[in-house]
């Protein structure tokens, strides 16, 4: 036996992977955006649920949450930018077809012969009481510096990607002197500025 | 920290998800009936009312509309009440939750965050462009109140030293929540009725876009969906007893009695309040929650880990 995993835990995991490597298909199989974003976040969510029954529940709650709120943007996103707009109009994901589908391959055969061939180290600590509490501890403590930096370069990313895409400038806002005592926006908000 | 056993440990799997879809169906009709008799001000026959058009929404023949994508529409009405419901599984219940996770918080939230999909999804399915109006609508909300509802969950959970509801219950023994919390439980409130988008956050059904995400709804369609947000208010109604209103302690009655009490008087204050102040426009939103909401959240999340490193809450 390779695990000492229960049979239904095995089973979960193995439905639930073959959902997911589906869902991914599915991404490039549809013929619209919003399905496609949808079977993405399905892949997602069965991700999540192989998470849920290695009883990870943090790890798989979060995943969940976070990859639908992400998906809920990046369909408006992806709708807002696309050629077609109303995305019911048939569109495919893929593009490039031959090359991205050598990349796949290459991947899959470097990843499959890196699974078989590494020598994995087998744990042999005991399992911790409570995982979302040794997760916790290794975030605020030890990688700490890590998720720090990381934190700090996705937001200087986001910031300077909206600064990028954004239209207007200041100079919009304030007139050319940037005298004005209101900003000029398009929508107004709800704070009397 | 004791360990509380959950329904489905105590009472069986079958009867404790019995127990949990009782629970939802009880808090969507106390939701709706409440809703009625503060619209029109009727007494008994507004209780048989969400019965009443239930039924007439279960007989009514479904319409359909141009072109729809009808797998990703119906995909969406039926999670909004299974949402809804399995929001409800961690909820306190006389005491125990349906199951316990030790992120009992995160997965409310998580049920919550799935319904910006399932909302955007019923929008998006009739290939109608007043639902999708109000699909978009939902999802500004959406990144409106998420922030701040994160940050007066991140309160409660570090008052309590534990994500577990269970463990929240029992941090209140001496004091409640709300006393230490009172900006926490107002955005809790209000974030409640934003992700039901009801209220005056009903701009995703807005009578200037003919109704918005339920406008092409029909029949058993939006039957569903008015009762997931009715469970969906009802449910977050329950949770804010359990995390700001300290649950089931209070003097004389039992446990249960006063977490029903609770319960009650704070869906009749959500429903009454809500009813009576003007529907939001989610762009007015955005701009007050990001700028004032997610630092007023901010500072009450420092207070309470304040008042923890000095010893107030009794963990």
């Amino acid at each position: 036996m390779l695990t000492d995993l229960s049979g239904w835990t095995v089973a979960a995991v193995v439905v639930l992977g073959v959902l997911s490597v589906a869902g991914g298909i599915a991404v490039f199989v549809v013929d619209s955006m919003a399905r496609a974003t949808f079977a993405l976040l399905a892949s997602f969510l069965a991700v999540a649920g192989v998470l849920l029954a290695f009883d990870l529940v943090y790890l798989a709650v979060v995943t969940a949450l976070m990859m639908t709120i992400e998906m809920a943007i990046m369909a408006v996103f992806m709708i807002m930018f696309m050629m077609n707009p109303a995305g019911l109009m048939p569109m495919t994901m893929v593009h490039n077809a031959r090359g991205s589908a050598v990349t796949g391959a290459v991947t899959f055969v470097v990843l499959v012969v890196g699974i078989w061939t590494v020598d994995w180290p087998i744990g042999r600590t005991e399992r911790p009481e409570d995982s979302t509490r040794q997760l916790g501890e290794a975030i605020m403590g030890s990688h700490m510096l890590v998720m720090l930096v990381i934190g700090i370069g996705l937001f200087a990313t986001i910031l300077a990607g909206t600064v990028l895409a954004t239209a207007r400038g200041r100079y919009d806002r304030f007139g050319a002197d940037l005298a004005a005592k209101r900003p000029d926006d398009p929508i107004p908000g709800g704070l009397p500025r | 920290m004791p360990e509380t056993e959950t329904a489905a440990a105590a009472w069986g799997v079958v009867p404790s998800a019995l127990l949990v879809m009782g629970a939802a169906l009880g808090l969507g009709w106390l939701v709706a009936a409440v809703d009625r008799v503060v619209l029109t001000g009727a007494g008994a026959p507004a209780v048989l009312e969400p019965v009443r058009s239930s039924v007439r929404l279960l007989t009514e023949q479904r319409r359909t509309t141009l072109a729809p994508d009808p797998l990703l529409w119906r995909l969406g009405i039926a999670a909004v009440p299974v949402l809804a419901v399995l929001s409800l599984a961690v909820v306190p219940i006389g005491g125990r939750t349906l199951w316990s996770t030790s992120v009992d918080l995160v997965w409310f939230n998580a049920m919550e965050a799935l319904l910006w999909a399932a909302v955007w999804l019923v929008g998006w399915g009739p290939n109608a462009v007043h639902a999708l109006t109000g699909g978009y609508r939902f999802l500004a909300q959406g990144l409106a109140y998420e922030l701040p509802l994160m940050f007066s969950l991140i309160a409660v959970g570090v008052g309590a030293g534990s994500l577990r509801t269970a463990d929240i219950l029992s941090a209140q023994a001496g004091l409640w929540f709300v006393v230490s919390m009172p900006v926490a439980f107002v955005v809790f409130l209000a974030s409640a009725a934003a992700f039901a988008f009801w209220g005056p956050f009903g701009a995703p059904t807005g009578a200037d876009i003919a109704g918005g995400v339920t406008s092409e709804l029909s029949g058993v369609d939006r039957l569903l969906v008015e009762a997931g947000r009715a469970i969906f208010l009802g449910a977050t109604a329950a949770m804010a007893v359990a995390l700001f209103l300290g649950g089931g302690s209070g003097p004389w009655l039992p446990g249960p009695v006063w977490q029903l009490l609770k319960t009650v008087a704070v869906v009749v204050a959500l429903v009454w309040a809500g009813r009576r102040l003007p529907v939001l426009r989610p762009d007015r939103v955005v701009e007050v929650a990001w700028t004032v909401l997610v630092p007023v959240t901010l500072v009450q999340a420092l207070v309470v880990a304040v008042l923890l490193l000095s010893g107030f809450y009794a963990v």
